[in-house]
């Protein structure tokens, strides 16, 4: 039987509830969210902490999707509160119209009863380099709201993820909510390749792309998953796109970066040669259906 | 620590640990042993149950999480001694063979023809795919609630085991949700 250490449970109704108790326990407690990837590591052992402070009725204040135009009805952004559960990530047209990216990731991610529980902030700070909505976030260039006694601060993707299991989410903060730039004339797209439905990717990767008026890349992003410590973003491909026409040869390109610059390790999921390989070529597919969403030729 | 709950329409209040899982609350502490308690690591899917109607994997969830939420367990299909249309799906269906995953099994399927009367056998297939029958007899646990969404429609024309009740719908008729509950 699995079942967690002791510990002591609290269970809290706002972020000024949350982050004063947080402020008074320190780090011998943690938030839990869904619980469906802190939970089974507390079952495992793997960690442990005094005191679990349950905000899952956060969940009124915390759990929307929010479409935010700009100065003079230019495109804004898309504000999203951490304890959005990824069913709601799945189940929003206003989400998929701007970034499909995002149903084409929710489907792949762990099964429809899991979806029920987990949510967007729990996956952010859980931090696993294998977990797909960083890959997400990173790609379409997400900016993390993290909480305080004294205030809001808001970081970026790579300030946010400091490693596997870490992020800039101190003792006595929470992640509120996540922010996505809306830009014209652009798209997304997401695959994975994992050895049974639901389960961890072997490899993931996500794809960005911005046009410009006349149909070059203005901007391109590549977020994968489970090929290194990080799912990191990869700088070099939005470098080698970047005002290109976008065709075969330039997301061989991309992909063939790609594949360079991850670093995933053999393990029971593949090799690292078969990790590398996936790694060219959904980077490749990704790119290629973010270019025809963003153009019209596909939904 | 304490804890209250409404487990199948009935308030329940019992002093727990903090640690203590809801599928360990509801068979060690209730007695309603309906609800199975299989991988641990909210992969095979025998311990989903209600939360506030939606379907969770219990073995994942604090019953202190639980605490001022409805639960439904199998236990709560059978309603006045009539069982669920689901439940009779599977029995006519043929929906168990060792019956492991059964409990899970139908409580997913209940949510899913709660909000989702008439799915297709993708959408069936879909709601259970993080759910492990290791008889492998998920044709006969679509089947099944295929057989119950037919039931409640009111277009279940023929014998079941036989063809899809989608195909003997008549023309022209829209089936009629008889659902209870809601999954939000």
């Amino acid at each position: 039987m699995q079942v967690p250490a002791p510990f002591e449970y609290q269970r809290v109704s706002t972020v000024t509830e949350a982050v004063t108790l947080l402020d008074r326990l320190g780090d011998t407690a943690r938030l839990v969210a869904g619980g469906h990837s802190l939970i089974p590591m507390m079952k495992l052992r793997l960690t442990n902490f005094e005191y679990l402070i349950d905000i899952n009725e956060l969940h009124d204040e915390l759990g929307y999707i929010r479409s935010e135009p700009g100065p003079d009805g230019a495109p804004g952004r898309i504000r999203i509160g951490a304890m959005t559960r990824h069913r709601e990530l799945l189940e929003s047209d206003e989400l998929a119209a701007a970034f499909p990216i995002f149903r084409d990731a929710e489907r792949v991610i762990a099964d429809p009863v899991v979806r029920n529980r987990g949510t967007l902030g729990g996956s952010l700070c859980q931090s696993d380099p294998s977990e797909d909505l960083s890959a997400v976030c990173t790609t379409l260039d997400a900016s993390c709201v993290i909480q305080g006694l004294d205030g809001q601060r808001v970081v970026s993707m790579d300030e946010f993820h400091q490693g596997p299991y870490e992020t800039a989410v101190g003792d006595a903060e929470i992640l509120t909510e996540v922010r996505f730039p809306v830009r014209p004339r652009g798209s997304s797209a997401y695959e994975k390749v994992e050895r049974r439905a639901g389960d961890w990717a072997v490899v993931s990767a996500g794809a960005g792309v911005w046009l410009d008026e006349s149909g070059l890349v203005e901007d391109a992003r590549v977020g994968l998953a489970a090929v290194g410590p990080n799912t990191a973003g990869i700088p070099g491909i939005a470098d080698a796109l970047r005002g290109q026409r976008p065709t075969e040869e330039l997301y061989a390109r991309a992909g063939d970066i790609a594949a360079e610059s991850c670093s995933p390790v053999t393990d029971r999921r593949g090799s690292a040669e078969y990790k590398r390989h996936l790694a060219r070529e959904l980077t490749v597919r990704v790119l290629r259906r973010a270019v025809a969403r963003a153009t019209g030729q596909e939904v | 620590m304490q804890v209250t709950m409404t487990v199948n329409g009935e308030e329940v209040t019992r002093e727990i640990e903090g640690r203590l899982l809801l599928v360990h609350f509801l068979r060690d502490h209730l007695q309603l042993t309906g609800t199975h308690w299989g991988c641990d690591t909210s992969n095979c899917g025998t311990c989903v149950v209600r939360l506030d109607g939606e379907p969770v994997k219990s073995c994942t969830v604090l019953a202190a999480m639980a605490g001022g939420h409805e639960v439904r367990t199998v236990e709560g299909l059978e309603q006045n001694g009539e069982l669920d249309p689901v439940q009779r799906g599977f029995i006519e269906c043929h929906g168990l063979q060792c019956g492991f995953c059964t409990p899970g099994m139908m409580m997913t399927a209940r949510a899913l023809l709660d909000s989702d009367p008439d799915p297709s056998d993708e959408e069936i297939r879909e709601a259970i795919s993080g759910q492990i029958c290791r008889c492998t007899g998920y044709a006969t646990i679509v089947r099944s609630i295929r057989w119950a969404a037919a039931e409640e429609a009111g277009t279940r024309t023929t014998a079941p085991d036989t063809e899809a009740p989608a195909a003997e719908q008549p023309a022209g008729e829209e089936p009629v949700a008889t659902t209870t509950g809601s999954a939000s």
